[in-house]
């Protein structure tokens, strides 16, 4: 178990402690005011070098790490690599190689395989690795803004603020995680994240869309979806990964619809104060119901805006935690 | 003039007994076994004090990547790794580029081989180019002396093909290795499938992927009543399928890797694709009963599948790395670990490593291979002087920056093994003395 992710890197939820979880979130908490100031900006990690490569197509992901690292003064190096030598065979050492020989601090990076963050980590063994998203494997900092924007809601409604109604308000919580769950990375970072909050987290997906070997995750199957949004106190949704060949795994996506998705009769079902989660970018129409997906209970365009204090505070305990180590 | 070898003060491993002798070899053959035997003048000693003496080991399973478009080893560099390693005899995999579907191919890397100091015997492919479609002209390779056939890498997939190539192959006297994996269900796969594949968000093979063509292959043996080699097994399940398989009197043999007994997926839990092999390393429970399997008999023979990688390649994301690892340098010490190290029978560890896979390429003596020496031996005066002298109690580190392939992908970089390869004597010479090529 990580206790804190201070002065290391960030790769993945899987094997982090509750405590290395509730101090992103305190410090997250600090950097929202920062949000809302009319400067946006703190001088936490001036001077130092935040590179940010993606090796697969992203738009929200990347704008809210390369806005995270902005406001916190960082400059950014922002590499398009989709498109450039690694599909001319070059190798992901030779690649990270050539960028921290510009003099980096941490590498925000999203790759269509999964473990390439855990590998590119043992070739930079000095610079700070961010996860944005490995293969089918984890997406850290998804995991971590799904709980901080729970934890957020959850806290307005008893009247109090995140910090003081600590991490205890996710306890005991219900969360249904509902799709694509074989293909997605944001299911495996958000067991991790709300199993470590001590939630119970229930799995609902058409039987191929489960993991292999889902007995073995720290969490239980559904067996009938509509009695599982009435046990739900959070629902996640997940886009159909038709990337990852998902398309195949069911027969179509008017009958993923029908047996799994969140349609406007399905979602009054729903306990009253239940909250949806979506990751984005959403099929509306597939997973989700238009009118659902903008009812005042979807805490979609949060789970956004939370991204940024999420991934501040990920940059800057990494990154801050190396200097005040090296000092 | 000829140089006679004494190798002296070792104890000889015969298939039944183990008893201390000196041998003599004198133009290629065994000249002389027995205790305490006069050194002839101009006689050259090999110490084999504190070792065993046994028939030098066969691969019948080796990548020597030679022709290959981009050539990360050689047939020279592989052999001389083989001559470190113990091996007199070598089985050349037909997955090269282009793939070994023909006569003249064959012959380019038997010329290729004849160069070494050992013997390099060629796997022929079963169908044209490895496509799994339309026989390869087996009986024109076979004419050449190849023995076993196998379109490695891959399994012949269509079920008809295997049937026509087994009844094809039958009267030839040749053997079908398959390689056993069912790619519609393992494709795409990176790991072995289970809890730690599907933590890891990597694709698994399934076991079930290797069990259902072992199973459908001991049925097509059955049918056609041919001859089938199951290459490098991994489950649990399929030692099981073997001795049913058995039970029934077919012909089918088997052998194992030595990494899948030494090895298991936990290592892939760092997604460091020097762990990435097909088939994968399977579950700690799978390991054990291949190590239980080699002990009872079930396995016939260790093969490494020995497969060179360049580094470069090794450097890609595990789901897009290629598959394969060093084996030829490190198996005995392996094997002689998974045998039970001080526990090792000596008969059972040269039948596994030299006699079965001897038997099973059909490179004994009493087989006179096309142009190569008898390997397997049962070490008596007139046998081909293809001899190892292994020290069972020697300690060593593997360090990839020593190997002789040209390339480093071994998982077993500073492992500490008991184990070693004093000498190898390949066709009366002595090609490795004190662990290092003379």
């Amino acid at each position: 178990m990580t206790s804190s992710i201070r002065g290391t890197n960030l790769l993945s939820l899987d094997g982090l402690s509750r405590d290395a979880i509730v101090e992103i979130l305190e410090v997250a908490d600090s950097f929202v005011e920062v949000n809302r100031r009319t400067i946006k900006k703190v001088p936490a990690l001036k001077g130092r070098v935040v590179a940010s490569i993606f090796f697969e197509e992203s738009t929200r992901t990347r704008l809210s790490f390369e806005t995270a690292a902005k406001r916190l003064s960082a400059d950014v190096l922002s590499l398009a690599v989709a498109s450039s030598s690694v599909k001319k065979g070059e190798s992901l050492r030779d690649t990270i190689s050539t960028i921290d020989a510009l003099g980096i601090d941490a590498v925000v990076m999203r790759h269509g395989s999964s473990g390439a963050a855990l590998q590119v980590s043992r070739y930079v063994p000095h610079v700070s690795v961010i996860n944005a998203g490995d293969g089918q494997h984890q997406h850290p900092t998804q995991g971590l803004l799904d709980v901080y924007t729970i934890r957020e809601v959850l806290a307005e409604r008893h009247g109090t603020t995140g910090r003081e109604g600590g991490a205890d308000l996710l306890r005991d919580l219900h969360v249904l995680i509902v799709g694509d769950i074989r293909h997605s990375r944001v299911a495996r970072s958000d067991v991790a994240a709300f199993g470590a909050m001590g939630a119970h987290v229930r799995l609902a997906a058409p039987g191929s869309l489960l993991p292999d070997d889902v007995a073995s995750w720290p969490a239980d199957v559904a067996n009938d979806f509509d009695e599982a949004l009435e046990w739900a106190d959070v629902v996640g949704l997940l886009r159909l990964q038709k990337e990852r060949g998902s398309g195949a795994y069911v027969p179509s996506l008017r009958e993923f619809t029908r047996t799994h998705g969140l349609t406007a009769e399905r979602a009054r079902r729903l306990r009253p104060g239940a909250l949806i989660m979506h990751p984005g970018p959403m099929n509306r129409g597939v997973e989700i119901d238009s009118r659902v997906a903008d009812q005042a209970n979807s805490v979609v365009e949060r789970q956004v805006a939370n991204g940024v204090p999420i991934r501040m505070a990920v940059l800057y305990l990494c990154v801050a935690g190396l200097a005040s180590g090296a000092e | 003039m000829t140089t006679r070898l004494v190798v002296r003060g070792g104890v000889v491993v015969g298939p039944k007994t183990v008893a201390p002798a000196d041998v003599v070899i004198e133009g290629g053959r065994i000249t002389a076994v027995g205790e305490n035997l006069d050194v002839p003048s101009r006689s050259r000693v090999v110490d084999a004090s504190g070792c065993w003496v046994g028939p030098g080991f066969v691969d019948i399973h080796t990548h020597l990547r030679e022709p290959s478009v981009n050539e990360c080893d050689t047939i020279e560099s592989g052999a001389r790794a083989g001559a470190i390693g113990g091996y007199c005899a070598l089985v050349a995999m037909p997955n090269t580029e282009p793939a070994l579907d023909s006569a003249a191919l064959v012959a380019y890397v038997l010329q290729l081989g004849a160069r070494t100091p050992l013997d390099v015997a060629v796997a022929g492919a079963i169908t044209k180019g490895r496509l799994g479609e339309s026989l390869a002209p087996m009986a024109e390779m076979a004419a050449l002396g190849v023995r076993l056939f196998t379109d490695d890498g891959r399994a012949v997939d269509d079920p008809s093909v295997m049937r026509r190539a087994l009844t094809y192959a039958k009267p030839l006297g040749v053997r079908l290795a398959q390689h056993c994996e069912d790619e519609r269900l393992a494709g795409g796969g990176a790991m072995n499938e289970g809890a730690l594949s599907s933590r890891l968000g990597l694709v698994g093979r399934p076991a079930l992927a290797e069990e259902l063509m072992v199973m459908r292959d001991i049925e097509l043996a059955a049918l056609t009543g041919g001859s089938v080699h199951f290459m490098h097994l991994t489950t649990a399940r399929s030692m099981d399928l073997l001795r049913a398989a058995r039970a029934r009197g077919l012909d089918v043999t088997a052998e194992v890797t030595a990494h899948h007994v030494t090895l298991d997926e936990s290592l892939c839990e760092g997604f460091d694709p020097i762990y990435k092999v097909h088939p994968p390393l399977r579950t700690v429970a799978d390991v054990a009963a291949l190590r239980r399997a080699l002990v009872d008999g079930t396995v016939d023979a260790v093969a490494t599948d020995h497969a060179p990688h360049s580094p470069e390649s090794k450097d890609l994301p595990f789901d897009e790395a290629p598959p394969g690892m060093l084996g030829l340098e490190h198996a005995a010490a392996l094997v002689y670990e998974a045998l039970g190290g001080g526990d090792c029978d000596p008969r059972r560890f040269f039948d596994l490593l030299s006699r079965a896979p001897a038997r099973i390429a059909q490179l004994r003596s009493s087989d006179q291979p096309v142009g190569l020496s008898g390997h397997g031996s049962d070490v008596l005066v007139g046998d081909d002087a293809n001899l190892v002298i292994f020290d069972p109690s020697s300690q060593w580190r593997i360090n990839r920056d020593a190997l002789h392939s040209r390339t480093a992908n071994t998982p077993y970089h500073e492992r500490l093994v008991i184990g070693r390869v004093r000498a190898t004597i390949a066709k009366g010479h002595l090609v490795v003395e004190d662990g290092e090529l003379t």
